[in-house]
């Protein structure tokens, strides 16, 4: 069998007619629903902003829920499909195995993406992303969501395949890359969700149906989570191999050692799902020994392992950029990095955006007893917003600027914008979520229409005046963001409709991807410590990490004894 | 040879592992093993620690329980707009607090420093137990009594909301809890 291809002029990679087609279809759809969500996601904002209410209490759960599904669900795992093809078939150079099967996968998405968005706005499904039984919801909700499952898993079948095609027909020597084995740490948890998916919706909508008589609540709780939040660490593996393409594209950086990233990554798989337990610190009917080891994923072995990356990310940039003899003092490395290209300031935001807001403020809340103190409060959503938002978003987004010319053959529109968007988008983002956390600590709900209490017929709490405040810069921070988001699908898809189009061989008047450094350059390095300026920033962080965690021990011993 | 191309020795384990990421791995997991103690410490010495003790029960069997509970205890009508009963338990004693859809029932007042067994359960779907501004959050679940022991350290009033999202009428369910010296 012989597919038709072409070899990128830029890039110099192998680029399939199949695989092209489906990254484009896959992208094209991500970015809508990023949209959708992101206009609800405005509608939110501007409701809980106290001196605004905008929306009515029935619109404003509608929006919410329709918010949680289109950007946590269907913009990240359209997005990540592009991603696996990519990491397989593009990066491989292999043909693409059974495109059929990838494009029943995305009509499945599509069509449960579709339906799910209008059972929501039809208002009989306002149960949140979450919809806890036996809170019920419309059966074509919980089949919407099923359809899209099965359909991103034919899209997982679809890499795996691939993988297999590749080494068959050797179109590598030796190993996979390591952007390639980020993707398929990704693809096995996606596996493993999507099966914890299956086996908590397929009840569910049954249920629904009226052909099973009861959902036990607890039991949902137990495999939903096994679901929604392993569908984070998809997001996770997948922005994290962004991050290293990304490093490598812009800097020609290689891994500062093959086994310690891989190793990091395999962590992940045997790991991270424990997270899962997160969710269920205050649950009844749990004991401490099961949270406690499921919550400290089994000693911390997956939060050391994006730790690692945390560090091996930078630190292969900054090994690159000496090794380029960009060399003196900590920081001139960073100092000289292209700061205009949304490509590497978008990850590098994501970078540490993750780290320091979404990674210290998840681990310090998913410690059993500290728990107590956020357990649904603003605080949470202000958590994911720096995870999956400012870390998987901002990092998709930076993908994606470089993919355009490369998969669409589109020179961008409106670079000047470009090059400001991920500060924008960053900027707005790190205060919703710093914002949420602050009226979270002082115990402000998550969820919640109306902090006033203005229709209980008197009966009310008055949180701190700070409250309010914390919630008004939220709203101006969703404003900021969402101009970001906003700026960044107007260039994107104004780029693939009316960007410059590019002949078949006609090069970019900048080179879009970095020739890496030599050996040669890289032995000049020497064996110490080669990455100090890297080093210093981990340190930085592991201080402000371990100061916020104990301050939270020290908070929860102020309130009332609990046992 | 980068992250986008097959690593150069395709035995890639034997590589040699670079100095900054040895320290860093070392710290990482030392921090790894300190969180990983801090939790069972506390059990030890913190005064923080959610009891797993729980039932199952039914919502009618619950209801009975805290109806049972606001006969033997309730001391007055309290003063806020819905004039529930105020149900003063004695110290040691048990407390039933129902979550339903929209309100908690009844209104209870405890005495600082004493410690109560509070049974907790939903008689629909689930719901939030989150007292402020003592910042307390436990999840209520239908068909499950969470059995848990609270001891107050400070007097005055304190409310509970829900922060489970449970329909139209979540931001409307609050309840009450009045501390005395």
């Amino acid at each position: 069998m012989s597919e038709q291809f072409r070899i990128c002029p830029d890039t110099g990679l192998k680029l399939y007619q199949s695989t092209e087609t489906l990254i484009k279809a896959n992208a094209v759809a991500a970015v809508v629903f990023l949209l959708v969500g992101g206009i609800y996601g405005l509608l939110v904002g501007l409701t809980r902003w106290p001196a605004v209410h905008l929306l009515p209490a029935d619109w404003f759960y509608l929006a919410l829920t329709g918010h949680g599904l289109n950007v946590l669900i269907f913009w990240l795992i359209f997005f990540e499909m592009a991603v696996l093809y990519f990491a397989s078939s593009v990066i491989l150079g292999s043909r693409l195995a059974v495109p059929k099967f990838a494009w029943a996968g995305f009509a499945l998405m599509l069509i449960g993406a579709l339906m799910n968005n209008y059972i929501v706005l039809s208002g009989e499904a306002s149960v949140m992303m979450t919809s806890y039984a036996p809170m019920d919801a419309h059966p074509l909700f919980y089949l919407s969501l099923i359809l899209f499952a099965v359909g991103a898993l034919l899209g997982c079948f679809v890499f795996f395949g691939t993988l297999v095609v590749a080494k068959e027909e050797k179109t590598y020597e030796g190993s996979v890359p390591l952007v390639t084995f980020g993707a398929i740490t990704a693809a096995i948890i996606a596996v493993f969700t999507i099966i914890s998916g299956a086996i908590i919706l397929i009840p569910t909508l049954l249920w629904s149906l009226g052909f099973l008589a009861e959902i036990d609540a607890l039991m949902y709780r137990l495999i939903w989570w096994a679901f929604g939040h392993s569908s984070q660490q998809i997001n996770v593996a997948a922005h994290i191999a962004v991050w290293y393409a990304i490093a490598s594209i812009v800097f020609g950086a290689k891994p500062m050692s093959e086994k310690v990233s891989r190793m990091a990554f395999f962590m992940y798989i045997l790991f991270l799902q424990l997270a899962s337990a997160h969710h269920l610190l205050v649950d009844p009917g749990v004991s401490s020994e099961f949270k406690m080891f499921n919550t400290s994923y089994a000693m911390y072995l997956a939060v050391m392992a994006s730790m690692v990356h945390g560090l091996t990310v930078p630190g292969s940039i900054e090994q690159a950029q000496r090794a380029k003899g960009i060399n003196a003092g900590l920081f001139e490395w960073l100092r000289r990095a292209p700061w205009g290209n949304p490509t590497f300031s978008g990850m590098f935001l994501s970078l540490i955006g993750f780290g320091f807001l979404g990674g210290i403020s998840g681990v310090t809340m998913g410690a059993e007893q500290i728990n107590i103190l956020v357990h649904n409060t603003v605080y949470v959503p202000g958590h994911f917003h720096a995870t999956v938002v400012l870390g998987t978003t901002l990092a998709f987004m930076a993908m994606t600027y470089w993919l355009v010319p490369v998969i669409f053959r589109r020179d961008l529109i409106w670079k000047g914008l470009a090059s400001w968007q991920p500060y924008l988008f960053g900027l707005g983002m790190a205060g919703v979520s710093l914002f949420l956390m602050g009226a979270g600590t002082l115990g402000v709900p998550r969820r919640h229409w109306d902090i006033t209490f203005s229709m209980t017929g008197g009966e009310v709490y008055e949180f701190p005046a700070a409250a309010n405040t914390l919630l008004a810069l939220n709203g101006l921070s969703v404003a900021l963001a969402v101009a970001g988001g906003a700026a960044f699908c107007l260039i994107i898809v104004g780029s693939l409709l009316f960007g410059r189009k590019l002949g078949p061989d006609e090069k970019l008047a900048t080179p879009h991807i970095a020739t890496p450094p030599s050996d040669a350059d890289y032995e000049k390095l020497g064996n110490g410590i080669t990455v100090p300026g890297t080093l210093v920033l981990a340190l930085v962080f592991f201080a402000a990490f371990a100061v916020y965690y104990f301050i939270n021990w020290k908070y929860l011993a102020e309130t009332w004894g609990i046992s | 040879m980068t992250s986008l191309s097959p690593p150069k020795d395709k035995i890639w384990w034997n590589e040699p592992i670079e100095r900054t990421e040895l320290i860093w791995i070392t710290i990482v997991f030392l921090w790894g093993l300190v969180m990983t103690f801090m939790m069972p410490f506390w059990h030890v010495v913190g005064d923080q620690n959610i009891s797993s003790e729980t039932y199952k029960t039914t919502p009618e069997k619950f209801m009975q329980q805290t109806q049972a509970f606001v006969d033997e205890y309730t001391v007055r009508k309290d003063d806020g707009p819905r004039q529930y009963p105020v149900v003063k338990p004695p110290p040691g004693g048990d407390v039933y607090l129902v979550a339903r859809l929209w309100d908690f029932w009844p209104v209870v007042e405890l005495k600082k420093g004493e410690s109560y067994r509070f049974h907790l359960s939903s008689l629909d779907w689930q719901h939030g137990f989150s007292l402020q501004p003592a910042n307390i959050n436990i999840q209520i679940i239908p068909k499950y009594e969470h059995v848990v022991t609270f001891t107050p350290n400070k007097s005055g009033d304190y409310s509970v909301l829900c922060n489970e999202y449970c329909g139209i009428g979540h931001h409307m369910m609050i309840g009450k809890i009045i501390v005395v010296e």
